[in-house]
Formats: structure tokens, sequence, C-alpha cells
């Protein structure tokens, strides 16, 4: 019955944290003191319901036990008489007010927490730990376990973060119109981070690590609720549902890898495509076709739209990284790139491509190329050279199940 | 976790009567709610099943019946898609679906079944069946 009870908290938290920190930071203006008071109500929330049952409105339960709470602390503070009054007003009107009258107020408590928790001031790790914290709603455990790091180091990067951004007295705002892209694509690029780190995990035993996977989902169709007319949001969620629908056939019956054009498409999630194909026409009617992600989300609809490798529209494809590659330059674009132009027009002329990165130093200690290049020479009956090159890609790479597939590879040149 | 939310049949719904403003307004806003939150993939109500038909199976046999069907509560009026962590977290916003009349009805919580669900498969079998499904799927998109 505990357990029960102990889940049950578990699943309002999930629901309800984000809201709750974000409203919390509203009144003490102070996103790590919310996040503390939010966690303080948590505890409390699961020494009482599991005796007196789950409230009828746990939200509202939460954000009164730990609006007590921030009284309590503040009353031990300098600036006592003003701070309880701004809490003391807050209060009365959240009690007051319908949920659903909320709503508006609420949706910019959160997008103010998000513009937070990726400000500039934190260092990339930092922004993803108070990201998955408070909007995903993630203990230090799971951020710990997700990333293959202590908890005790998750723990402290997030105390560095919370006192990074109280010294820096990064105001909890909505950034200014001139600044506002510029933030916005940092907090793009932490949700694509956390996907990414879930779809191919960079080092460990496992390839994939759904549950991540799953978060940074979530994450972004959130902020498409919060920014609907931003294209590039739309354009993120486009990418990231289509991306997750080949989830499942990424793994083959051991656990390795599967490469995309190897991949059994019947195990493609059809839901997923349909809501990503959606999500990328939505960015399109909003004038952002030629945003990054957007531009990233037509390249993987083109592989969502072929029911067999053979129908890949590749001629597209090499169109749209070279899109890509004026919008968002690097190497990694133009080792794609390549790879497109190899489908598209042969492999004669996509390995000449790759050949021009072979020198790029940013390429250096990235598998990808000697593999894509083995791949090439493979085609083209280069079966020794291939062979070399596959070596060297099982060298570079830090995931074990990779590593055995590009060794198999090798083996069969 | 994907689960499906059914929500189930009542007089009302079987009589085809529209819901009230009220109801869809309140309906509206739970279903933002639910989109805003990440956790909606699809939704659906159904008409009565006066507008349906079953398909009754015995060896080669087929029969076709045409609605409307009696046992009421055991009909479905509606489903959510809900993609979350845990039942528990499903059972939380199933718990937020709003009541306006305040009428008795219930609403069913099924965990989607997935392929790894089907440990007796082989591996063969499994194929076949995704091949059948995408096969149906693409028909079903056009």
């Amino acid at each position: 019955m505990a357990t029960d009870a102990r889940r049950a908290v578990e699943a309002v938290w999930r629901i309800e944290s984000a809201r709750l920190i974000a409203g919390l930071a509203r009144m003490v203006r102070d996103v790590g003191l919310a996040e503390e008071l939010a966690q303080d109500a948590m505890v409390s929330a699961l020494e009482q319901w599991p005796e007196h049952g789950i409230p009828r409105n746990p939200g509202a339960w939460l954000m009164t036990a730990a609006k007590n709470r921030a009284v309590d602390l503040i009353r031990r503070k300098q600036n006592y008489q003003r701070k309880l009054e701004e809490i003391g007003r807050d209060t009365e009107h959240d009690h007051v007010a319908d949920a659903a009258d909320r709503v508006g107020e609420i949706d910019d408590d959160l997008l103010r927490l998000v513009f937070t928790a990726c400000h500039p001031v934190l260092s990339t790790e930092a922004q993803v730990a108070l990201t998955l914290r408070m909007l995903g709603g993630l203990t230090t455990d799971e951020i710990a376990r997700a990333f293959l790091v202590p908890e005790s180091t998750v723990a402290q990067r997030i105390v560095r973060a919370k006192k990074a951004l109280a010294k820096a007295g990064v105001p909890f705002e909505v950034p200014a119109e001139n600044e506002r892209d510029a933030r916005l694509s940092s907090v793009l690029g932490v949700i694509y981070l956390i996907f990414n780190e879930g779809y191919s995990a960079t080092a460990g035993d496992d390839w994939m690590r759904p549950a991540l996977c799953e978060d940074a989902l979530r994450l972004a169709r959130v902020l498409a609720g919060l920014m609907p007319r931003e294209p590039e949001v739309h354009g993120l969620v486009a990418l990231l549902e289509i991306q997750a629908s080949r989830a499942k056939a990424r793994i083959g019956p051991n656990g390795e890898p599967v490469l995309l054009l190897d991949q059994n498409r019947a195990r493609w999630d059809q839901l997923l495509i349909r809501r990503g194909l959606a999500a990328l026409a939505k960015a399109e009617s909003l004038g952002g076709a030629g945003g990054p992600y957007a531009v990233q989300a037509a390249i993987v609809a083109c592989h969502a739209r072929a029911r067999v490798p053979e129908d890949t529209d590749w001629t597209r494809i090499a169109g749209l990284y070279e899109a890509l590659s004026l919008v968002a330059p690097s190497p990694i674009v133009e080792l794609n790139h390549a790879v497109a132009i190899g489908m598209a027009f042969g492999p004669e002329v996509g390995l000449e491509l790759v050949d021009e990165l072979v020198g790029e130093p940013a390429l250096k200690e990235y598998h990808l190329l000697p593999s894509v290049r083995g791949d090439l020479l493979a085609k083209l009956g280069r079966h020794a050279e291939a062979r070399v090159e596959f070596e060297r890609a099982a060298g570079l790479t830090r995931n074990e199940r990779e590593r055995k597939l590009l060794l198999d590879r090798a083996a069969a040149c | 976790m994907r689960f499906m939310v059914i929500v189930k049949a009542n007089e009302d719904t079987e009589a085809g009567a529209q819901p009230s403003e009220e109801m869809l307004n309140e309906m509206g806003a739970f279903n933002e709610e639910l989109a805003k939150a990440g956790v909606l993939l699809a939704g659906e109500g159904l008409h009565p099943s006066s507008k349906g038909a079953r398909v009754y199976f015995s060896g080669d046999k087929r029969t076709v019946v045409d609605g409307p069907f009696t046992e009421t509560k055991e009909l479905i009026a509606g489903f959510w898609l809900l993609e979350v962590k845990s039942l528990e977290e499903a059972v939380e916003w199933v718990k937020r679906v709003p009541n306006p009349t305040g009428e008795e009805s219930q609403i069913e919580i099924r965990q989607v079944f997935t392929e790894d669900d089907f440990v007796n498969a082989s591996e063969e079998m499994k194929d076949r069946e995704r091949q059948l499904r995408a096969e149906n799927e693409a028909r079903a998109n056009g």
C-alpha cells in the first residue's frame, strides 16, 4: 500500500512539478529556492498522502504546502515584510482562481523557467541537468543513471548551477525580443541534446536509453504548447517525433544497432510519423521551412515517407543537406551531405566528397567518418581499404554495441 | 508507456445527444492541458453504436449485425491515447477528466500492447505481424 502511494505521489510530481516550481519562482524570484520549496512540499506529500490519501487537487495541495514553507523561510530573512506581502497576495489569488483561468499565467511562468534553466551563464551540462530536474520532473538519481555518472556528480552540478544563476543575478523572465532568437536556439539545443543522448548513447553498453528520448520528446511537445507561433519549436518536435518513430527498429534481437537502410520499416511507429509530419507542416506553414530543425525534420521525413529503402528520395535529401549546410554549417553536415550524394549519384561521387573531409580536424576522432568511408569503399568493391576504415571506426567509437557492429562489417569485407 | 483511456458509453452518448456547451468547453480545456503537458498522442469521440456494426465469427462463418447494441455499459464512446511514465500517471490524468453534469460514468485505462509484450512469438512471426501492420497502415494512409 505504501509503495502504491509512493508511486502515486511520483505520478503527481511528474505532472505538477514544473508548474509548481515555475509558480514558486515567480513569487520568490529565485529558481533555486523555488525548486527546494517544491521538493520540501513533495516530502510532505510522501509523509502525509499514504496515510490520508491523495487530495482531490494535488497540485493545489503541493502549492499551498510549498508557500507555507516559503513564508516560514522568508520570515527569517531581512526583507521579510515586503516578501511576505508578495507571497500573501499571490496565495490569495491562487486559492480563489480556477485552474482554467490561470492557464496563461502558468504558461508564462513555465516559459520563464525554461529560459532560466537554459540560461547562457550555465554550462551545457548544467543546463541539461536543470532542465531535466525542473521541467522534466526527473530525480537526481534518474538523471545520473541516464548520463552514466554518479548521483553525487549530478547533485553537485545542480547545486552549482543554482548558485551560478543566483550569483549572476539572472532575472526570472522571458528574454527580450533582441536576444530571444539566440536564447530560444539554446533551449532547443538542450532538448535536442537530451534526445540524442538517449537516441545514440555516446558511451556504455546500451545503444539507446529510450526513457531519455521520451523525456526530451515530452519537453519539446510542452515547449510547442508554450510557444505555438515559433516555427523552429515545431521543427524540433517534428524531428524528434520522426526519429523516435524508428526507435524499436534501430535495435536488433540481441541489442545490436540496426542501420537506417537495414531497418524493418514495418516496425516504425506510424502514429509518431504522422505526428511528426503534422508538426513539420506546422513549422512550414509558420514560414519556418528553412530553420535548422525544420530542415533536419524534412530530411527524416523523406525517410519516413519511403515505404521501402529503394523509394528514398536521395536527391531531395542531398538538396536538404545543402540547405542545412547554409543555415547550420558543420563538418558532420558535410559528411551526411556526402552520404546522400553518394546514394543519389553513386559511391564514387560520395567518396570524392568524403575524401575532402579526411583532413578536417573536427572529424579527427569522429568514428562515422571512417565508417562512411568504409561503406563507400565497400560499395566500390575496394574491400581491403574498406576493412581498414571499419576497423579504424571501431577503434574510435565509445559505444560497445556499435563497436561490435563495425568489427562485424570489417570481418565481412 | 502508452495507454488507451476508454470512455464508456452511457444512455446519452448512445442516444447521440450533443454534448452541452459547458461540457465542450471543459473537455476542450482538458484536452489542451493534456496536449500542453506533452502526453496526448491522439483522441477521438465515437458516434453511437446505432451507426456501427459488428461482425460475428464462428469457424469460417461471418455474420454481420448492425447496431445499435444493447449492453450500453460495455460500449465505447471515445478514447484518448496517452504517453506517460506509468499506470499511476495515467490514473492521475484520468482523475482530472471533467464531469460537469455529475452523472455516473466510467473511464477505463488499458496499456497498449507493443510487440515487446508478445513473449511467445518467434522473430519470424513478429516480422510477419509487422509486415501486415505496415501494409494495413499504408492502406489506411492512402
